[in-house]
Order: C-alpha cells, then sequence, then structure tokens
C-alpha cells in the first residue's frame, strides 16, 4: 500500500510542467529526458546541445540531495531488490523509450501538452502495456 | 554556458518535482499501474498537472519568435504512426510496469542507492545506447 497524495501530487507534477515550460523558454527544447541522455550518450553529434543536456541530468540527480538539505529528510522510496529483474527492466525502458523516440516526459508530459498525434498514440501505448504487465506479474503471476 | 546553468536549474525543478509528487518512488508508480489491486490514484495528478501548466505555458512562450538562448523552437513535427513508435512504447511499458522506474526518476533515484536502482541505470544506459544505433543498424541492413 501507498498513502494517495492528491494535493503533493499534484504539486510536483506542476514544477515538472514549470521545469518543461522553462526549457522551452531558455533554451527552446521539449524536456524528454530519455532523449537527453541517450543524446549525452556517444555517437555525439552536437557539442552545441551537449552541456545542457548533460547539466540538466546533473540537476536532476542533485534533486533528492537538495530535497534533504531543506525538508532534513531523504525522499521515501521503495525499490526492488530482485536484480535481474531489474536489469530487465532497465533495458527495456531504455531501449523502449529511445527506439520510440520518448519517455513519460518527451511523449506522457510534453507532448501530451502540444496534443501531438504521435505521443498521445505512445503515451496509450505505453500505458496500456504497462497496465498489463503489472496485473500479469501481481495477479496471474502473483508475484 | 547560459544554457547550461538555466539546465541545470531546470533539471533540479524537474527532480524536486519528481520526488515531491511521488513518482521517484516505484511503489507508488506500480501501485498507480496495479488497477485491479492495492491502486493509488496519485499518479494521474502527477500526470494532469505537469500536462496543464505545460499546456498553457507553451501556449504563452511559443507565441515568441526565439527561445531566449537559442535560435530557435525545436519541436518534433512529424505525425505518423509508425511501427518504430509503437514497438518503442510498448517496450517501454513493460520495462516500466517491471521496475516501476520511468527514465527521469531513475536518475533522480541514483544517489539514493538502493540496490535496484544501481542495477537499473546501467541497463537503462546500454537499452538507451542500442536504442541509438538500431534505427542505423535497421537501414544499413534493408538498403541494398
Amino acid at each position: 500500500m501507498t498513502e494517495f497524495t492528491p494535493l503533493t501530487s499534484l504539486i510536483g507534477g506542476a514544477l515538472i510542467g514549470i521545469s518543461a515550460v522553462l526549457l522551452m523558454a531558455f533554451n527552446g527544447r521539449i524536456a524528454g529526458i530519455s532523449g537527453m541522455a541517450s543524446r549525452v550518450l556517444p555517437p555525439w553529434d552536437s557539442k552545441n546541445e551537449f552541456g545542457w543536456r548533460l547539466s540538466f541530468l546533473i540537476g536532476i540527480m542533485s534533486a533528492p540531495l537538495i530535497f534533504r538539505m531543506i525538508t532534513g529528510q531523504a525522499p521515501d522510496q521503495s525499490v526492488s531488490d530482485n536484480i535481474p529483474l531489474m536489469i530487465a527492466a532497465g533495458l527495456l525502458v531504455g531501449f523502449g523509450s529511445v527506439f520510440g523516440n520518448g519517455c513519460t516526459s518527451g511523449h506522457g508530459v510534453c507532448g501530451m501538452a502540444r496534443l501531438s498525434r504521435r505521443s498521445i498514440v505512445a503515451t496509450a501505448t505505453f500505458m496500456s502495456t504497462a497496465f498489463v504487465t503489472v496485473f500479469i506479474v501481481r495477479h496471474v503471476m502473483g508475484g | 554556458m547560459n544554457k547550461s546553468v538555466v539546465g541545470f536549474i531546470f533539471g533540479l525543478i524537474f527532480g524536486l518535482g519528481l520526488i515531491i509528487s511521488g513518482m521517484s518512488n516505484p511503489a507508488k508508480v506500480l501501485n498507480f499501474l496495479d488497477l485491479s489491486g492495492t491502486w493509488d490514484p496519485s499518479l494521474a495528478f502527477v500526470m494532469g498537472g505537469a500536462v496543464i501548466v505545460t499546456y498553457l505555458g507553451y501556449a504563452s512562450v511559443l507565441k515568441r519568435k526565439a527561445p531566449l538562448f537559442a535560435e530557435s523552437f525545436l519541436i518534433p513535427t512529424s505525425t505518423e504512426l509508425d511501427s518504430r513508435l509503437i514497438t518503442g512504447a510498448a517496450l517501454f511499458g513493460i520495462g516500466w510496469g517491471l521496475g516501476g522506474y520511468c527514465p527521469g526518476p531513475a536518475f533522480t533515484s541514483l544517489p539514493l542507492a538502493a540496490t535496484g536502482t544501481l542495477y537499473f541505470v546501467p541497463a537503462m544506459l546500454a537499452g538507451m545506447w542500442a536504442g541509438r544505433i538500431m534505427p542505423t543498424l535497421i537501414r544499413q541492413t534493408t538498403s541494398p
């Protein structure tokens, strides 16, 4: 069980939206995490875009440290320690998001906000396979 | 340089959004995806809040001629629903449903150093690299 948190979830979601809007206003780019991360990896195509992509990712990774400085506590999380499962999940998330040109941020937030046909279809697709996967793992296999 | 400085700040805001919303907790994400079990609807509020703010913000930002630190806005223009889009999204969703992590929350969680995260992130980076080079390989093998 996790607690239903409509207010903090809405506030956190709004912060994600504010970040996406500011990135567009200043750098003119979509806030897609899989796109940024995959282009920080070789082969490098644009020196001009490398710096901000890397610093955005460093910013994302600094968030728990800042959160801890402000609130005095580490972010609450519970992560599976099933290592083969997490490796398989990582490979699928990495490959799928880059092959399909976007993840929850690029398609799910920025693309949906632009009413992009590709992003709406992609979001419906990954939500569907995610629902089915959790159903199979938790209720069919009983994991 | 300017682009990198603001990039860091916006990344930090994004990461704090992921933490405050609860999206950096895979258990919460998996409970959102578990409609017929321990359903936690919180994630719908994260997505809803993010999409509404982005929709309204983009509408005003994109009226400008250009961004502040770049020559032009770079917005995807393709509308084609190809098999690559569907295949990629489907595989991504399976991985998301297995681990409870999508790329943003996985990066944010890295310094928290949970065992599962320390295996997930390198695997995700390997998958991303494969996803980058795969389209080139497909083009090379299908062209005469």
